[in-house]
């Protein structure tokens, strides 16, 4: 194993998956045979605790925390089983790292799974993978049937009393599937429709059952926190948030792609790797967490990337794949097609975003075809004070959506109103339509 | 048109083994969809008489999932990426030479049937960007340019 890349060292260049003994040829299941038969599931959640998983899906919630929400044995309400989801719902602008972890380390993720049910008393594991990933709901699927074949997964795992079923839940479109509650809702059998909460879900979740829902690849670090400890864990990063990001590079650069490297590695870095900069070879912004995150400009190459520092750099880390803007990128036109993205997945349910997501959509389609009003901007600034996170809605899709508008409005101010007094984009004139 | 018997058992395995009749509508919808590249009228009743859902259940849940195609689609599925990642590599000029080639908007199928086109959020193939995903297999192309899009065109075999 690549001491320094656990998630992704393993992974082949062409993504075709191991089979179960090739995998345990490369140390794979040793993670679930210690931790079933030498550990308690309190062990091994104090283990996820003292190595800081926090949670690699954007919100960057601590996992052992969530996980600590779950009943223990006999303080379950009623009868019935626990649930432990994975989401594998990527869909996010820009981000493409749980492909790779889905496709070519499926195994990976198993052992994960078995360890992390282990520890939240789940008896039932469920993998919800978006419907364009077919590689991976095949990949995850003949990887389950092995493992079951193996004895991993089933009744009494490993002699330890443990029983654990595992299934694919192959989605179907729509975005919003990924938000937590959202996803519960469909694993019923409804629309994705998010749930107001409190109740949690690891109070009541799928079928009012305790529940815990986590990213791919928070998932994907379990059993090796489990296999080498929690201090290996945090000694992977450069920060005190532990671990391995597997990050991702896109945009203008010149050669995207996934680069797993020490979480904490700043943006300046990672796009070196990434061959850097293309189109005019100047950095004009860069989001560092996908669509949702707000814009970061060249004085912040330098913020080591995890959930604090990103936080404290006015952005947020999110998925941590980074998409990067050259001067010759215009930020509106990402932003317009930001938002027409999180118009048209909005799941309808609150008036704020399903109203006002296409009108904000509109506007900037509007400004980037040179034909705003300044009294636009009034428009979109208020939006962003009405709607921004944590705003008047069930979910966070449109709090999201409002992140790179609004830091868009902060930095770009200037660039907002060029596009209203010029009548055009003032990037485009300078470097052409397609350049922009 | 009804459901093969292959069709019926599986949608029963999947009530049976995962999480009942309500929870195995979204898959029934797909596995029908597998089978027959779009679920019809009949297949969708058919399925919810099977489940014991009602077809207005059957229906809430298909309207709502955006790749589930209620009306027929072509031999020849193309799902273009609209994500910024691809925006910023030129994704929109692929569009562009896509549309005109086939001579239809997003969520339109050519008259002779063989091409669907429709817009999708991003497929994770940012590291392939311009990307899209075409066929039943959902295959991951890029990076395509206006001047490439025929041999994908060619390959987009559903």
């Amino acid at each position: 194993m690549n001491e320094h890349k656990p998630l992704t060292g393993r992974a082949r260049p062409d993504r075709s998956p191991h089979t179960l003994e090739e995998w345990r040829k490369l140390g794979g299941y040793a993670a679930v045979e210690r931790g079933l038969k030498a550990l308690s599931p309190e062990q091994v959640l104090d283990m996820v605790d003292d190595a800081n998983l926090n949670g690699r899906g954007g919100a960057g919630f601590p996992a052992a925390k969530k996980w600590r929400f779950m009943p223990k044995p006999g303080q379950s309400p009623g009868d019935g089983p626990s649930y432990f989801i994975v989401n594998g719902d990527e869909m996010e602008p820009g981000a493409f790292k749980d492909r790779i972890l889905l496709e070519a380390v499926p195994h990976q993720l198993i052992e994960g799974a078995i360890l992390a049910a282990y520890a939240t008393h789940s008896s039932e594991i469920i993998v919800l993978i978006r419907d364009a990933y077919r590689d991976a709901i095949a990949n995850v699927t003949r990887a389950i049937a092995e493992a079951e074949a193996a004895g991993y997964l089933g009744r009494n795992v490993l002699g330890s009393g443990f029983d654990v079923k595992m299934w694919v839940h192959p989605s179907a479109g729509r975005y919003i599937v990924g938000e937590e509650t959202a996803l519960i809702e469909a694993l019923e059998g409804k629309r994705a429709v998010p749930r107001k909460r409190p109740p949690f879900p690891a109070q009541s979740g799928l079928w009012g059952r305790p529940t815990t829902v986590n990213n791919v690849e928070t998932v994907s670090c379990v059993s090796h926190i489990v296999a080498n400890g929690a201090q290996w864990f945090r000694a992977l990063s450069r920060t005190e948030e532990g671990g391995t990001k597997v990050f991702g590079v896109s945009g203008r650069v010149n050669r995207p792609g996934i680069i797993e490297a020490p979480m904490g590695t700043p943006a300046g870095e990672l796009i070196e790797q990434a061959g850097g900069v293309s189109g005019t070879g100047v950095l004009r912004c860069f989001q560092p967490g996908g669509g949702a995150s707000g814009f970061l400009e060249p004085d912040a190459l330098d913020v080591p990337l995890d959930f604090g520092n990103v936080a404290k750099a006015g952005s947020m880390f999110g998925t941590g794949t980074m998409i990067v803007l050259d001067q010759s990128a215009c930020p509106l036109a990402v932003i317009a097609r930001h938002m027409a993205f999180y118009a048209r997945e909005s799941c309808g349910w609150c008036t704020p975003c399903r109203d006002g997501l296409p009108w904000v959509a509109q506007i900037m389609m509007r400004l980037e075809r040179g034909e705003g009003r300044m009294e636009d901007l009034d428009v979109l600034r208020e939006t962003v004070a009405i709607a921004g996170p944590r705003g008047r809605t069930f979910c966070d899709l449109m709090g999201g959506a409002m992140a790179p508008l609004g830091s868009g409005l902060a930095r770009f101010g200037d660039l907002f109103e060029a596009h209203v007094r010029e009548g055009c984009c003032p990037i485009a004139r300078e470097y052409g339509r397609s350049a922009a | 048109m009804t459901l093969s018997a292959d069709l019926r058992s599986e949608i029963t395995h999947a009530m049976d083994h995962h999480g009942g009749p309500r929870a195995a509508m979204l898959e029934s919808l797909r596995m029908i969809q597998q089978a027959h590249g779009w679920v019809c009228d009949a297949h969708l009743e058919e399925a919810a008489a099977l489940l014991g859902v009602t077809t207005a259940e059957m229906e809430d849940i298909a309207t709502f999932y955006s790749l589930i195609f209620r009306q027929p689609v072509g031999e020849r599925l193309i799902l273009l990426c609209d994500g910024a990642s691809c925006y910023l590599n030129g994704g929109e000029d692929v569009r562009d030479a896509v549309m005109a080639r086939l001579g239809i908007g997003f969520g339109q199928t050519t008259p002779d049937g063989k091409y669907t086109l429709i817009n999708i959020c991003c497929v994770g193939g940012c590291d392939h960007a311009p990307a899209a995903v075409i066929g039943r297999d959902r295959k991951l192309v890029g990076p395509l340019t206006p001047e490439t899009i025929d041999e994908i065109l060619g390959e987009a075999a559903l």
